[in-house]
């Protein structure tokens, strides 16, 4: 009887780890695999060097020195990428029960008067990732920004959140710490002057 | 042939990752910068945690990779205006946009079509730091 209960508990358990949302205490340390992994692959985790190994493969490298080298030594970063996109294409279609995490209900009034829904019922707000917002100029010329702060961001400070915050900081960087002081200046900037007043 | 399979399957179980823990999801990062929950602190907090005891093991202990060769970290360059500057600056677009540049992908594939013009000009925006790189402060 107690072995079938187990059993049971066990199946839930699963269940839950590929339908549901993960906590923090499994996504955490599921980054850290992933770290773990490409480290004993022989490479460091970071995704935002994608973006320059493809202007260099695109050619940028002709004219600007940045870009120079050979683009190939960083394949294996598309390939992660490539990868990161089919996963979350399984993620997305074949690990859900359609349920997404519960969001601090002061963030969804305060979303829902800023005319952005779905928090707490969505993985993204319609408004900005829906695909009407494909068709509306304020919505794309924000995604536009948001994207090159990003781009120029990421290259000028040497790392993004893979980068800095988790393989730089578990190496005890310093300057990894500054970018990710860095980052939270600019977000909490963001979040908190710039966003009332642009969604 | 094997390598190219070992480093799509990383990065399928990052993207995996990504949308299971809703680290790539904008509510997320907003709450985040709100001080709201202290579910993203937590990821970012324990990945840290466990990649300081894995990089640690790592240097100490001078560990083999899975192809037999000793595995090299090397240092971020000491370029702390840089490290700042550009910082911020992402950060800007990362409260923006709620993406980083790894979740802009998982995005893309989990279907959210606006995020391909975010890509788009992330590029543009890579682009125009190689152009820029020699007239700015590092």
């Amino acid at each position: 009887m107690a072995a079938t209960k187990f059993t049971l508990y066990l199946a839930k358990i699963t269940m839950d780890l590929i339908l549901a949302p993960w906590p923090w205490y499994i996504g955490g340390p599921t980054i850290a695999v992933v770290l773990f992994l490409l480290l004993f692959s022989e490479k460091r985790f970071g995704m935002s060097t994608n973006l320059k190994t493809m202007c260099s493969m695109a050619g940028a490298g002709k004219k600007i020195p940045f870009f120079a080298g050979d683009w190939k030594a960083n394949r294996w970063g598309l390939l992660v990428a490539l990868g990161a996109a089919a996963g979350g294409f399984i993620a997305a279609t074949y690990m859900t029960n359609g349920s997404v995490g519960l969001i601090h209900p002061d963030v969804v009034n305060e979303l829902s008067q800023m005319g952005i829904s779905g928090a707490g019922h969505q993985f993204m707000p319609p408004e900005l990732f829906g695909v009407e917002a494909l068709t509306e100029p304020k919505t794309l010329i924000l995604l536009a920004l948001g994207g090159f702060l990003i781009g120029f961001g990421t290259r000028y400070a040497g790392g993004c959140t893979s980068g800095h915050a988790i393989s730089g900081l578990s190496d005890l960087q310093w300057p990894s710490l500054v970018a990710v002081i860095g980052f939270f200046v600019g977000g909490l900037l963001m979040n908190h002057l710039i966003l009332p007043y642009i969604l | 042939m094997k390598r190219t399979i070992l480093y799509f399957t990383i990065g399928i179980l990052f993207g995996i990752t990504m949308i299971k823990s809703e680290a790539a999801s904008w509510f997320r990062i907003y709450e985040m910068f709100q001080f709201k929950s202290f579910h993203m602190y937590g990821i970012i907090g324990a990945a840290v945690v466990l990649g300081v005891v894995i990089t640690q093991l790592i240097k100490r202990n001078k560990l083999r990779s899975f192809f037999g060769t000793e595995i090299q970290i090397a240092p971020k360059p000491k370029l702390i205006k840089a490290s700042l500057y550009g910082g911020i600056i992402f950060g800007l677009g990362w409260a923006l946009t709620g993406a980083c540049p790894g979740p802009i992908y998982v995005l893309i594939g989990a279907g959210y079509l606006p995020l391909f013009v975010v890509f788009v000009f992330a590029l543009l925006g890579t682009y125009c730091y190689g152009l820029l790189k020699p007239r700015l402060p590092h």
